[in-house]
């Protein structure tokens, strides 16, 4: 049942990735894309109706996890203190760059919504890669199952590390290139002319920094963390989830060059899916690794909550999740298609 | 430690009692944005649409503060509350994952395409998207009051063999009868915001003489709900909400009423000042026997006073919880003949020349705000000294692993952006009030780029 639930938590983590992934990508490539005031509307506007459906998977994907391993919530969220609050600043600050900037009638406020919203949404994407990053690093857990991390130490992977440190800077970098490139592909299929066209050619460019930060994340963990392939020996089919990874990587630029926008959408998404995916396979039945003594280590079997009370969840998340599967089908159905500025399109 | 624990709880306050000023107005107006939606259906009168229109704006840019504001409630739990998140998460979270997936996705998407989607989809999906907004946020309070009534008065779990709390019945949990009245309660409350927020935007149009047509409709609806909702706010849910507390938080109503010693033919205090060192009220000005009566429905009723409950389970702030009842109560009672009065010459139809009658109206609209919040601080500095109630102490509940300096940073971080999102959100308000609901009509769409839609013109 547990392990249902680590399965279930992963994959809204992951839907929330891909989904909220790729309007931070938006912010996070919109001013290498969007030149002047109208581009940038148009930009803002392929994102408006859905960033903040979006982001109800951050908050879906947290409940998820606080119900199925409380002390697993916990921990991570009293121990990621400090990061967490800038998180939460951050998404806030994004909310007032998307939102505001259509309320407002002066070129001076413009650029400062712009400036917000995607200095944001890049900080916003390193984070995150650095919290991916310490988790498959491993915390400092003491025996009570706490610890607490400061903001940075020394930069080295120590048994004292802090939440930045050489390896989880470079996770957070990939992180913000893999975003980056995710929301070019995004914008690629929801605009025309010219931003689409420098759409492509960002992600082109963003693309071939992937690939080395792939490469070098992939060697840094197995530096960092060799135990991560445990799993792999035991279940070899485990190399799939690799095999998934190199093979949306190369699909990127080959649709690209053919020109279909929305297939190379889907490799970033099968991309973000795979790194993720890989990532939470090599942790089960690991939650957080303790980097400390690895008895100390948050299982899926030590955080979890009552058999009843994860029985009962399995109904009612189901229930829940079809529904809003549903909703979020529609919206998006109903706002497919690119994306203009006539003023007749309701939008 | 002692500083620590105290700055946790702070934060927590802080933020909640922030982010409880948007909420408790989006969902007092979701029922009137429905309301004026089926009369717009029912009598094809685009009048409604307007109404419902301006309103939704009103409602958009509180519900924008309200989700930017309440991300952080749900990342608290854990950064801030840690032991408590670990003890009670196997119940609780049951309540806050609930809400993710059944009222947030409901929510969101259905407030998209009420927004943005009158056009493309027509009226009928249209008041749907209004009537699915509306059941949204009101679910979304009932997993919230779920998880706070679980706090206040534990019920369908048991101790599991960790030793933190595990859920033993679902229905237990969602039926809990003290969720039931503080639901009623709450909900009462946030629709006397609404009513009153309505009925003030009606009288200031009147007053200033400006939508003048859209004033007296506005002021019509408000005042009729919001005199329907004050007074079943003080019958049957806050004396029924009353009741729970006599019976599962005696010491805390002791607290609350300034009855420090133990009295037969108890009188109900309107006005004094308790000193909780000499355990006396200064200045009293009471009803004689009137406590007893509320409370036990018998004049001469023993009430039993903080004397009889050890020092250590009384809640920690006496002065605090005993004002914030006070002023709660007090101001529900003045709703009461405002509203009747109101409701007394609109039936009379003198409300719309009565210019005393308006300035009351429109400055009176802070007051639910203040009674909202002073109600919630009675809950929950009552509920003190225990964060569950006779479960977990408060001071054993907090990230003890988090330390206060790092606590104040982000509490003064939280106080400095929360400055920056009133003076957004008061520029934006009181755009929308001046543009008002004349502007709005469906042929021209606003080219609104997100979820809070623009003005017309803008």
């Amino acid at each position: 049942m547990e392990t249902i639930w680590f399965i279930l938590v992963a994959l809204m983590l992951t839907a929330y990735v891909v989904l909220d992934g790729f309007d931070l990508g938006v912010g996070i490539v919109a001013p290498l894309v969007a030149k002047g005031h109208e581009q940038r509307r148009l930009v803002l506007r392929s994102i408006g109706p859905v960033w903040d459906g979006n982001e109800v998977w951050l908050l879906a994907a947290g409940g998820a996890l606080f119900f199925a391993f409380p002390l697993l919530y916990a921990s991570s969220f009293s121990g990621f203190y400090l990061p967490l609050m800038m998180v939460l600043w951050l998404l806030m600050l994004r909310g007032i760059g998307v939102e505001l900037r259509a309320h407002v009638e002066d070129p001076l406020a413009w650029s400062a919504f712009d400036f917000v919203f995607s200095l944001a949404s890049l900080l916003l994407a390193v984070f995150f890669g650095a919290a991916v990053g310490n988790v498959v690093r491993g915390v400092p857990l003491g025996a009570d199952g706490y610890f607490f991390e400061a903001l940075w130490t020394d930069f080295r992977v120590g048994p004292r590390p802090g939440i930045l440190d050489w390896y989880t800077v470079l996770t957070g970098v990939l992180a913000l290139v893999t975003l980056g490139v995710h929301g070019a592909h995004y914008l690629a299929v929801k605009m025309e002319g010219e931003i689409q066209a420098r759409s492509r050619r960002t992600a082109a460019m963003g693309w071939m920094a992937l690939v080395l930060l792939t490469a070098a994340s992939l060697f840094a963990t197995l530096y960092v963390r060799p135990q991560v392939l445990d799993n792999f020996r035991s279940y070899p089919w485990g190399w799939l989830i690799p095999a998934l990874v190199f093979g949306s990587l190369a699909a990127m630029p080959l649709y690209r060059a053919r020109g279909n926008d929305r297939a190379a959408f889907l490799a970033s998404t099968a991309y973000i899916a795979g790194m993720l995916g890989g990532a939470a396979f090599a942790l089960y039945p690991d939650l957080l690794p303790a980097s400390t003594d690895p008895s100390y280590s948050l299982t899926i079997h030590n955080a979890k909550t009552g058999a009843y009370s994860l029985r009962v969840g399995l109904i009612w998340w189901s229930l829940g999740i079809v529904l809003a599967i549903g909703y979020f089908t529609f919206l998006y159905r109903s706002f497919r298609g690119k994306v203009s500025l006539r003023e007749d399109d309701g939008y | 430690m002692e500083s620590a624990l105290s700055l946790h709880r702070l934060h927590f306050a802080f933020t909640i009692t922030y982010h409880y000023l948007f909420p408790q107005l989006t969902m007092g107006l979701a029922p009137l944005i429905v309301i004026f939606k089926s009369l717009a259906l029912w009598k094809g009168d685009e009048r409604y649409n307007r109404a419902a229109r301006f309103w939704a704006k009103i409602f958009a840019i509180n519900f924008f503060f309200g989700v930017i504001t309440g991300v952080p409630m749900e990342f608290q739990f854990g950064t801030n509350w840690s032991k408590f998140s670990q003890y009670s998460g196997g119940v609780i979270a049951t309540a806050l994952a609930m809400e993710g997936v059944f009222a947030f996705f409901l929510e969101s998407s259905f407030l998209g395409i009420f927004l943005f989607g009158e056009r493309r989809f027509g009226q009928k999906i249209h008041w749907l998207s209004a009537v699915m907004v509306f059941v949204g946020s009101w679910l979304s309070g009932f997993f919230i009051i779920v998880t706070d009534a679980w706090m206040q008065h534990p019920v369908g779990f048991e101790i599991g063999p960790d030793g933190t709390a595990h859920l033993r019945s679902f229905w237990a949990l969602l039926g809990n009868e003290w969720a039931f009245w503080q639901y009623i309660h709450n909900m009462g409350g946030a629709a006397i915001t609404g009513a009153f927020a309505m009925a003030a935007t009606g009288a200031f149009y009147l007053l200033s003489r400006r939508q003048v047509e859209y004033g007296r409709l506005f002021l019509r609806v408000g005042v009729i709900t919001a005199a329907v909702a004050s007074i079943l706010q003080l019958w049957p849910s806050g004396d029924f909400h009353g009741k729970l507390v006599t019976r599962y938080q005696p010491a805390t109503l002791a607290a609350m009423e300034g009855l420090f010693q133990s009295e037969a033919g108890a009188g109900i205090v309107l006005i004094g000042q308790p000193d909780t060192d000499r355990q006396r009220l200064d200045n009293p000005i009471y009803v004689p026997y009137a406590l007893s009566f509320l409370t036990y429905r018998h004049w001469e009723s023993v009430v039993k006073g903080l004397n009889e409950f050890p020092r250590d389970q009384w809640p920690d702030n006496i002065a605090l919880l005993y004002y914030s009842y006070h002023i709660m109560v007090g101001l529900g009672t003045i709703f009461i003949l405002i509203t009747i009065m109101a409701a007394f010459l609109l039936w009379r139809r003198r409300l719309y020349e009565s210019r005393w009658m308006l300035w009351i109206l429109m400055l009176s609209f802070p007051f639910p705000y203040i009674a909202n919040t002073a109600g919630w601080i009675t809950a929950e500095v009552g509920r003190q000294p225990w964060v569950v109630y006779g479960l977990m102490r408060t001071a054993d509940g907090f990230s003890s692993n988090v330390s206060a300096g790092n606590t104040l940073f982000s509490l003064l971080g939280f106080m400095g952006m929360y400055s920056l999102l009133s003076i957004l959100f008061l520029l934006l308000l009181w755009r929308e009030l001046m543009h008002g609901p004349d502007f709005l009509s469906a042929k021209e769409p606003p080219p609104g780029s997100s979820v809070i839609p623009q003005t017309a013109e803008g």
